[in-house]
């Protein structure tokens, strides 16, 4: 067992409510640069809907991800070591500025300096990359709320193995539904960028977990932007090198959460420390799909397991991290009640982003108006729900309901049990019924009711101590490290010379 | 200027000034400014001539210069595998196709950074000046391989010596006097990218990502161990 933590995170979509506050505050903290301008560490998709760049789970166009071949070894699918000599002059499968859109402003000085004239000026758009006219073609989020859903909420790729009634049902006028999947990097524990990137440049830390980019040793080569399935590395245009999101970890290590998480509005956002045993890694990479969802929890250790707690210690973790994955509500939603899954599993990255899967409203299309409860299968408006089954499943089951199902039914009997206990207008048998059949007892309903509703700030982000006064200590005198930061001068990134 | 001057600065004083401005800018630049070491790649910005243009370009650059490499560094076998007519016959016409690859590529990598507006915008002046004395060097090399033949065997004999003794610090430049003025141009325009290399974009030449092929899929990096 080779213990090691890692800042984990959960978005609990039923409650996201896609106001785009985390993107903004991510935009003006981190990305408002030249050659920055079109990256969103951050973005909110609409789903159904083919989100930002276009289509980025299609990976039969961006080849994203590892592979298993049957020779029982994972393969980076876009540049594997075999790959990367003949494609490092030109990425077959890698996005250019129009898989994402180009960033574009308004002419606003020629509200103040257009020559008299009998109309009032206008602002007209202008690129961003080379300050010419432009005519917007797209942009971030232009499928936001089922904007233009023949083109893209259609184009879905996780409407794959969805019946063609169910495809119309998604559609159809009055009936349809969507709900929101705010994205930021999943900090994997398998990441694809890193095991891609012909320099070294990308790395994993090992406190931590977090993920990035060391600007100084990337030299452009886009392997990670090609490699990344989830499309969160970006190249920046300007300064010819790769970035990503840092999961704030100058506000982490302060204390603070991620500003995204800070920001959120529907207050859907949870981080916590998981421990994790690194030497199962590349096995349960290699799981058959079905497989994964479980093998990457088989993967999570129990921070209350005096054995677990003896080798953590023993690999260098702190008392306080150790403290905080106990605190951990990534765990509770993960391991303990099992109803946050990680998204699109099948990449085999490993992704340390967990979504909690939305409920939705029940078909419209029964022969009733209304739907009774009665009947001994009490969860069959979860499989009826408007988004279907399947399409949840692609997205977090990599294509299989079990999982799903699970999460769904449990959130469900949830409700249920509360309404049992404050509307009082279902019966409790029939609330513990509900919980019986989702495997959850009462006391656990409460739990989750807790974290989910009444959840205050403490709750939510459970920050372990960083440690970076350890780290200067390892590296340099403190009193001199004390002299040489705080005040100077601080030069923008340039491109080249 | 007396032509025997005007030799020793070129193939004397020009190869000294721009091999050590080449080391030290290299060596000041890459501790300085590791930032502005990359590649700058423009695919992001223009993807489908990007394939037509930068992939000949490179290829064929590669052989080139492996080929000049090849014969400075190991004379002999070159002209040991020349005595045979065939043999030479094949080695001059396949330099000579990937020079022309490598043209092919630069006039189409010049005209898409000349048309594209994108590309335009993150095209320097110290890229102009480098593209025009690469096409300048390209289109000699190429001309140099039509109008003065079997050029693998007179630069293995003549050049390499040439070269060598430069880098012995004992510079005979007797070999290079007697040559055409193409062959010439070819040399001076030589040591002038060299000198100007740690300048441009050149320098991800030197950051050739070697370690990708043996260093292990996953990188973690501990606290006081940054390179671990």
């Amino acid at each position: 067992m080779q213990v090691r933590s890692q800042v984990s995170m959960v978005f609990h979509l039923d409650k996201c409510i896609g106001c785009h506050t985390c993107s903004v505050a991510c935009k003006n903290v981190w990305t408002d640069r030249k050659g920055a301008e079109y990256m969103w560490w951050n973005n909110v998709e609409t789903k159904p809907g083919t989100g930002y760049p276009t289509k980025w789970e299609d990976q039969e166009k961006y080849q994203g991800g590892f592979e298993t071949n049957g020779d029982g070894k994972l393969h980076i699918k876009s540049t594997s070591k075999t790959k990367v000599v003949p494609n490092i002059f030109h990425h077959p499968n890698m996005p250019s500025m129009d898989d994402y859109y180009e960033p574009w402003t308004y002419d606003y000085q020629n509200l103040f300096n257009a020559p008299e004239g009998s109309d009032q000026p206008t602002a007209e758009p202008i690129s961003m990359i080379d300050g010419e006219k432009i005519d917007v073609q797209s942009g971030p989020n232009w499928d936001d709320d089922l904007g233009g859903s023949p083109i893209y909420a259609e184009n879905d790729p996780n409407l794959e193995g969805l019946t063609e009634q169910q495809r119309l049902q998604l559609s159809s006028v009055e009936r349809l539904v969507f709900f929101y999947l705010p994205r930021i990097c999943n900090h994997c524990l398998n990441p694809c960028c890193v095991a891609s990137c012909p320099s070294g440049a990308l790395y994993k830390r090992g406190e931590d977990g977090i993920v990035l980019i060391d600007q100084k040793k990337c030299r452009a080569w886009r392997s990670c932007v090609s490699a990344c399935p989830y499309k969160k590395t970006y190249f920046n245009w300007f300064t010819g090198k790769s970035e990503k999101c840092i999961l704030c970890f100058p506000r982490l290590e302060t204390g603070q959460a991620p500003a995204c998480f800070h920001s959120c509005v529907g207050r859907i956002r949870y981080l916590g420390v998981l421990l994790y045993d690194a030497e199962k890694m590349e096995e349960v990479a290699k799981l058959p799909d079905d497989e994964l969802v479980e093998g990457q929890r088989s993967m999570i250790l129990d921070p209350f397991d005096p054995e677990v707690i003896a080798e953590a210690k023993k690999n260098g973790i702190s008392d306080g991290v150790i403290e905080a994955a106990q605190d951990s509500p990534v765990y509770q939603f993960v391991m303990k009640w099992k109803i946050a899954l990680p998204p699109h599993i099948e990449y085999r990255t490993l992704p340390m982003l967990f979504y909690v899967p939305p409920m939705s409203p029940v078909q419209a299309s029964k022969p009733e108006d209304t739907i009774t409860h009665n009947s001994d299968n009490l969860f069959h408006d979860i499989d009826d729900s408007r988004v279907p089954m399947k399409f949840l499943a692609n997205l977090f089951g990599a294509g299989h309901e079990g999982p799903v199902r699970y999460a769904l039914a449990k959130q469900k009997a949830v409700r249920w049990h509360r309404r049992a206990e404050t509307v009082g207008d279902i019966d409790r048998e029939t609330a513990d019924r509900m919980l019986r059949e989702a495997n959850c007892t009462r006391e656990e309903a409460e739990e989750i009711y807790k974290l989910t509703a009444l959840c205050t700030f403490e709750d939510r982000f459970v920050i372990p101590p960083m440690h970076r006064e350890q780290a200067i200590e390892m590296m340099k005198e403190p009193h001199e490290h004390r002299e040489e930061v705080g005040f100077g001068f601080v030069g923008g990134p340039r491109r080249g010379l | 200027m007396n032509p025997h001057v005007l030799d020793q600065f070129l193939f004397i004083a020009l190869p000294y000034v721009s091999l050590f401005t080449f080391l030290l800018m290299t060596i000041y630049r890459y501790r300085q400014q590791s930032f502005s070491f990359s590649s700058l790649s423009s695919q992001f910005l223009e993807n489908k001539q990007h394939f037509w243009t930068v992939v000949p370009f490179h290829y064929g650059i590669l052989a080139v210069t492996v080929g000049h490499l090849i014969a400075f560094l190991i004379p002999r076998s070159i002209l040991a595998w020349n005595s045979h007519p065939l043999r030479l016959y094949v080695l001059e016409v396949s330099a000579l196709a990937c020079g022309l690859l490598t043209l092919i590529g630069l006039i189409g990598l010049m005209l898409r950074r000349g048309t594209t507006t994108r590309i335009r915008k993150v095209t320097s002046l110290n890229d102009w000046i480098l593209f025009t004395m690469l096409l300048i060097q390209v289109v000699s090399g190429v001309g140099i391989a039509l109008f003065h033949p079997w050029g693998s065997s007179w630069f293995a004999s003549n050049l390499s010596p040439y070269l060598w003794s430069i880098f012995k610090l004992n510079p005979d430049i007797s070999y290079v006097t007697a040559m055409p003025h193409l062959v010439k141009l070819h040399i001076v325009l030589a040591f002038l990218t060299i000198g100007f290399f740690p300048f441009t974009r050149l320098v991800h030449l030197l950051v050739i990502p070697n370690p990708y092929l043996w260093r292990k899929t996953q990188v973690v990096r501990w606290y006081g161990h940054p390179q671990k």
